[in-house]
């Protein structure tokens, strides 16, 4: 019965190393329960979109919006990566709210995790690897579709849009969930968040109109904005660059910036809401 | 051998010492009880000796190794069955002790294995397949214990094993972990209840206010803080106070609650005979044994549950 040092520390070498796994896959498995409804947004969502906008909204935008490289780009083109980034966000938007709060609050399961030899930050990195995992799933299902709708300028861009709209909800996302991880008590923060941080940033992001075209003193909402960032990755992934747009790079390092820093305040909150 | 080891522990939040100063030792085997009202910092203790709480001062080790710099180290030998349970409730019952075995790295056809016999344990066999929602509060309960064994550990800790259910269902829980204790598992538990304490508990230590009152076996602290046998007479309750005064030399000690008299004494008999003589009429007369009630009465001058 008596164990030595060395057989202690043995016991816990997996957990130490794979714990972040383990989380994952307790996620995954949750996720498994509402497939369905994963599946049925996944892909009914882009049909929605495209189809309306495609076939309705398009057929009135006869003067074109916004230039690519080789001047004018139709009103699909300029869209959909802004509707792949947004559906990276509404995956983040569901996840890294009522999930945390599950965790936390509604059903515990973080504490649970918390007394097996996991530790915290490796339980933020298994539940963020999860919701990773959705979250592309979604995008690039929305990008595939999008290609068959000639939503996208080459075909091949689908995976660069889908990865742009994964980084794009993970930039939103890593933020929120550091957010939403110190709420202790429900009293109506994801209605505020999702009535005052949400909704202005799909509308104002550039999403359905170029960003220039707001006064600039609007402006700044696109540039704090992932979803901005995102969707203009995905547009010069899909048709080119338009003349005078930012480098690639610098929406890169904005959107991995906010990454980290979601990330590390995220690691912060749990181990100091676990660990207290 | 010595399994948890603490010396001086102090948890404080701020200004708060939830836990202010206290010294145990659990050896391999035994069934150690923490004893104490609401507030007493018994969940507390029970967090910095599971590795997921640091120690604000004093000497901590468990199973040898310090919390500090072996939490995973430690949380893989204990079996940990908190005060509220936090099973997963979508997930079917035998998925939930699945999952849980996986977090410790055992792999999956083993966890597969260890639960259905786990499920057994708990008398939950028919239950495997339902959703952990569908479960009564002492399933639930029940089903939170077999995963705490899922990874076979070497300490179980019980936070509260039995609060808010019925005296059923505590009968069942009792018994699955009086047959843990007679297989050799060290079981760690708190309670608020001093039955559960002298059912389940070889030793035990009263805490208040985050501080040790009085550590030994049930019976211990009985004869030490108690008379073997207590007189609970009713008088009514402005009566209570003057029939108290006049038997206060009746008896070893007198305790007067709001809705009733206690008399500590050897014979209880007797004293009910004298009571009797004096001509006074108690509405109702019991003679019963002590119990950690009365050594918690004792001791702090209030009673566990109000
Ligand atoms: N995270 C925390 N922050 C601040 N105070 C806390 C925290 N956890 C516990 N406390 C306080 O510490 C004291 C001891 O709490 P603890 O939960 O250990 O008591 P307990 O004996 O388990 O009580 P109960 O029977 O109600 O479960 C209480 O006053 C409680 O309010
Ligand atoms: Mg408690």
């Amino acid at each position: 019965m008596t164990a030595t040092r060395d057989e202690l520390v043995a016991a816990a070498r997996g957990p130490r190393r794979f714990g972040w796994w383990y989380i994952a896959e307790h996620q995954f498995r949750q996720m498994r329960r509402y497939l369905w409804v994963v599946v049925v947004n996944t892909i009914g969502s882009p049909l929605l979109y495209l189809l309306g906008i495609g076939f309705g909204l398009a057929s009135f935008m006869t003067r074109p919006i916004a230039d690519g490289p080789d001047g004018p780009v139709s009103y699909l083109l300029f869209v959909t990566p802004a509707l792949v980034a947004s559906a990276g966000v509404a995956v983040a938007s569901d996840e890294f709210q009522y999930s945390v709060m599950m965790g936390f609050k509604w059903r515990r399961l973080f504490w649970g995790m918390n007394d097996s030899p996991v530790e915290p930050p490796q339980i933020v990195t298994g539940f963020v690897l999860a919701v990773a995992g959705r979250m592309l799933f979604s995008t690039l299902a929305f990008a595939a579709i999008a290609v068959l709708f000639g939503g996208l300028g080459d075909p091949w861009s689908a995976f660069a849009v889908a990865g742009a709209g994964l980084l794009g909800g993970m930039a939103f996302g890593l933020p929120l969930l550091a957010y939403s991880a110190t709420i202790t008590e429900d009293k109506g923060q994801f209605a505020l968040v999702n009535r005052f941080v949400f909704t202005p940033m799909f509308l104002f992001s550039g999403t359905f109109y170029p960003l220039a075209t707001l006064p600039v003193w609007l402006q700044w909402i696109g540039w704090v904005s992932p979803l901005w960032h995102a969707s203009e990755i995905g547009r010069a992934a899909s048709y080119g660059r338009s003349p005078g747009s930012w480098p690639v790079g610098w929406h890169v390092v904005v959107l991995l910036t906010l990454c980290v820093a979601g990330w590390v305040a995220a690691r912060r909150v749990f181990v100091r809401r676990l660990r207290g | 051998m010595t399994v948890i080891s603490a010396r001086g522990l102090v948890k404080r939040y701020g200004d708060l010492a939830a836990v202010d100063g206290i010294d145990f030792e659990v050896p391999a085997g035994e069934s150690f009880g923490l004893l104490g009202p609401n507030g007493a910092g018994k969940s507390t203790t029970m967090r910095m000796v599971g590795a997921v709480s640091a120690r604000t001062a004093g000497d901590l080790t468990v199973l040898g190794l310090d919390p500090d710099t072996h939490g995973p180290e430690i949380r893989a030998q204990l079996g940990v069955v908190p005060q509220e349970d936090n099973l997963d409730l979508e997930l079917r019952a035998r998925d939930n002790l699945v999952v849980y075995g996986r977090y410790f790295g055992i792999s999956r056809a083993e966890c597969l294995r260890r639960a259905d016999e786990l499920l057994a344990f708990a008398q939950l066999e028919d239950k495997a397949t339902a959703k952990v929602d569908d479960l009564s509060g002492g399933m639930k309960r029940r089903l939170t214990i077999a995963r705490a064994l899922i990874n076979t550990p070497r300490v179980l800790m019980l936070d509260e094993p039995t609060t808010g259910l019925d005296p059923q269902a505590r009968h069942v829980l009792w018994d699955r972990l009086f047959r843990l204790k007679e297989r050799g598992t060290t079981l760690v538990l708190t309670t608020h209840y001093m039955d559960e304490a002298e059912q389940l508990c070889d030793r035990l230590i009263v805490v208040d206010h985050g501080r040790i009152m009085a550590e030994g076996s049930p019976a211990e602290l009985i004869r030490r803080y108690s008379t073997r046998e207590v007189v609970e007479l009713r008088f009514g309750t402005d009566r209570n106070a003057d029939a108290g005064a006049r038997l206060e030399s009746a008896a070893d000690r007198v305790e007067v609650l709001p809705d009733r008299v206690l008399l500590y004494t050897d014979d209880g008999e007797r004293l009910l005979e004298h009571v009797a003589r004096e001509g006074m009429r108690p509405t109702t007369s019991l003679v019963r044994r002590s119990s950690l009630e009365d050594v918690f009465l004792r001791l702090t001058g209030r009673s566990l549950i109000e």
